[in-house]
């Protein structure tokens, strides 16, 4: 990158990295949970009984002071689009815009109305009203998250625009490419069902606590049974999405496959790894195994990815240098086409400056011919393409092996609880209980994977991190780095002390939140 | 009709924060939480860069394609 303060950009994306990561601690909580005191109320409102009524309100209860706590925690990442990102927001600003402002609208009317009906509104509306309220305030916080999914999945895969060279704005030429984009659809899927093992996680997690402690036994039992059916459920799903996720990012982001997966040399039947240590010092070329221990199984990755044993995965050397037996470009070649974009776009401003029309038309043309790969013309290498490898791959395995677990426990709950003898297996029990922190750095780990592995980019191709960012010292980046990391532990700690003390007082004090 | 709603409406939010418990700790919470974020952090240490520095899309749009084809990287 030419010319870029590297302290700004590391102390830029530390600071958004933080904030989207403490704003993901509250987030999936809640677009989980809100299902689940759906489902229980259902069954309250379907068998007329009053302990489900009572079990409801109590996770009701969790629920709202997770929303509480975690409410506006995103607003940050707004706010450092504006001052940090300032480039970056420009460019996406008309892609941005309607997506955003559209879950600004329903976040605010659903959190307004069908939230105030669903925590004040027992007894002044019918048990069905309140009930649709419920399952509104569900649809309303996830439909919600779609809109976010969608922004984010655009940068990942920019489709339904046009970068206009007079404003130097990327325009929406096509709004329903953008929703139905399939990175983002299947990155949305993914992570709201990531959202409903986590909260099924900690349903499991508090009641399992309870019964440990041999305390409000059949409200425990109750709300597991309803947690363990709903995981195992979402849990599936969510494999299915992560399978789909996965493909869309082979497809459109085979560097960050590469980097998932520690693979090097591209390979047919490229093997996919279930457990791996890398080898630290691995280094592009090298002809060093990147593993030092690996158990994979063969042909996997080329099957997930492409859905053929045969098909050939690229690795990341054939990214990096290209690949012309595949047909694979390399980043050397890119960065040429993207230096004629970034030179032509200049000719272009000065042509029009100058008021030479045919010349503005021809470095026109020239920039529209290049652009796909405007990104690389500001790196100045290209091992720049190459994502931090360590990290994208242990957060990757960590988030799937912690996955297969959650689908594993789910099945064991279930089972133990439909044959009544739950109670009596005191290691399932703190199994339920230890997995719940185990669901906490799933999500962070995925968010990890999907965030690491696509750098350098802000913008695939178009606009690599170091040229989205604002031209601000980088020690007022770093001062606002710790006051958020302050603030932000400090509203953790708020919400363990606030829910654990909520947790002891238990179900039967449920009605008073 | 509409005084109606009004009443009922009015009667939701008082009565439910009047009884609210751990709820007034999480509404205190969540006030101090926007003061500081939109009071103290936004105001002192977030603006909005371009739209303080340039008054019209125009300005903003120059300044962005300067940065892009390299004419103000060198500031950084």
């Amino acid at each position: 990158m030419q010319h870029i303060d590297p302290s700004l950009i590391d102390w830029s994306r530390a600071q958004f990295a933080l904030t989207a990561l403490y704003h993901w601690i509250f987030v999936p909580l809640t677009l989980g949970l809100t299902f689940i005191v759906a489902i229980m109320e259902t069954i309250y409102i379907k068998t007329g009984n009053e302990w489900w009524k009572k079990t409801t309100k109590f996770w009701m209860g969790l629920l709202a002071i997770n929303f509480a706590i975690g409410l506006a925690t995103g607003i940050i990442m707004e706010f450092e689009f504006g001052t940090n990102w300032s480039n970056y927001s420009w460019i996406v600003g008309d892609i941005f815009g309607a997506p955003l402002a559209i879950e600004g609208l329903m976040a605010f009317f659903m959190e307004s109305t069908f939230f105030a009906v669903m925590f004040f509104g027992w007894n002044k509306v019918s048990k069905r009203t309140h009930l649709l309220s419920t399952w509104l305030v569900a649809i309303g916080s996830n439909l919600s998250a779609l809109w976010i999914l969608i922004a984010n999945g655009w940068m990942q895969h920019p489709v339904g625009m046009h970068f206009n060279p007079d404003t130097a704005r990327n325009e929406m030429t096509d709004f329903w490419a953008v929703v139905f984009n399939p990175n983002a659809y299947s990155k949305f899927l993914h992570t709201i069902s990531s959202g409903y093992v986590l909260a099924s996680l900690f349903v499991i997690a508090i009641s399992s606590w309870y019964l440990l402690k041999k305390r409000d036994i059949q409200f425990a039992k109750r709300s597991i049974m309803v947690a363990a059916s709903f995981g195992l459920m979402v849990s599936l799903f969510n494999l299915t999405t992560g399978d789909e996720s996965a493909r869309q990012v082979a497809l459109n982001q085979p560097m960050k496959l590469a980097a998932m997966e520690g693979l090097y040399k591209g390979q047919k039947e490229a093997e996919i790894v279930a457990f791996g240590i890398l080898d630290p010092s691995k280094t592009l070329k090298d002809d060093k195994e990147p593993f030092l221990i690996k158990f994979a199984i063969p042909g996997g990755l080329s099957l997930l990815s492409y859905h053929s044993f045969d098909a050939y995965v690229p690795g990341i050397e054939d990214i990096v240098y290209g690949n012309k037996a595949h047909h694979i470009m390399g980043a050397a070649e890119k960065m040429q086409q993207g230096k004629k974009a970034v030179t032509a776009l200049k000719a272009y401003k000065e042509a029009k400056k100058s008021g030479n029309a045919k010349e503005a038309e021809k470095q026109r043309a020239i920039f529209e011919a290049n652009s796909k790969y405007m990104g690389y013309g500001y790196l100045t290498s290209p091992k720049q393409t190459v994502p931090n490898v360590p990290l994208t791959f242990y957060a990757f395995h960590t988030m799937v092996g912690f996955g297969t677990w959650f689908i594993l426990l789910f099945i064991i709950i279930l089972y133990l609880t439909m044959t009544n003898e739950l109670h009596a297996h005191r290691w399932v029990l703190w199994a339920g209980v230890w997995s719940l922190p185990m669901g906490y750095i799933a999500q962070e780990a995925g968010w990890i994977t999907a965030e690491v592995g696509r750098q350098p980019w802000a913008i695939q191709d178009m606009l690599p991190v170091g040229m989205a960012t604002s031209n601000i010292a980088s020690g007022s980046v770093m001062l606002t780095f710790w006051m958020f990391a302050i603030l932000f532990t400090a509203l953790l700690i708020a919400e363990v002390k606030i829910m654990a003390t909520q947790i002891n007082i238990g179900p039967k004090e449920a009605d008073h939140v | 009709m509409i005084k109606k709603s009004l009443h009922w409406i009015f009667h939701l939010y008082y009565d439910g924060f009047t009884q609210m418990r751990t709820g007034k700790k999480l509404w205190a919470i969540m006030i101090i939480k926007v003061f500081i974020l939109f009071v103290i952090v936004k105001w002192l240490f977030f603006p909005d860069i371009l739209q303080e520095k340039f008054h019209t899309d125009t300005a903003r749009s120059n300044y962005v394609l300067d940065h892009l084809t390299g004419e103000n990287n060198a500031t950084h």
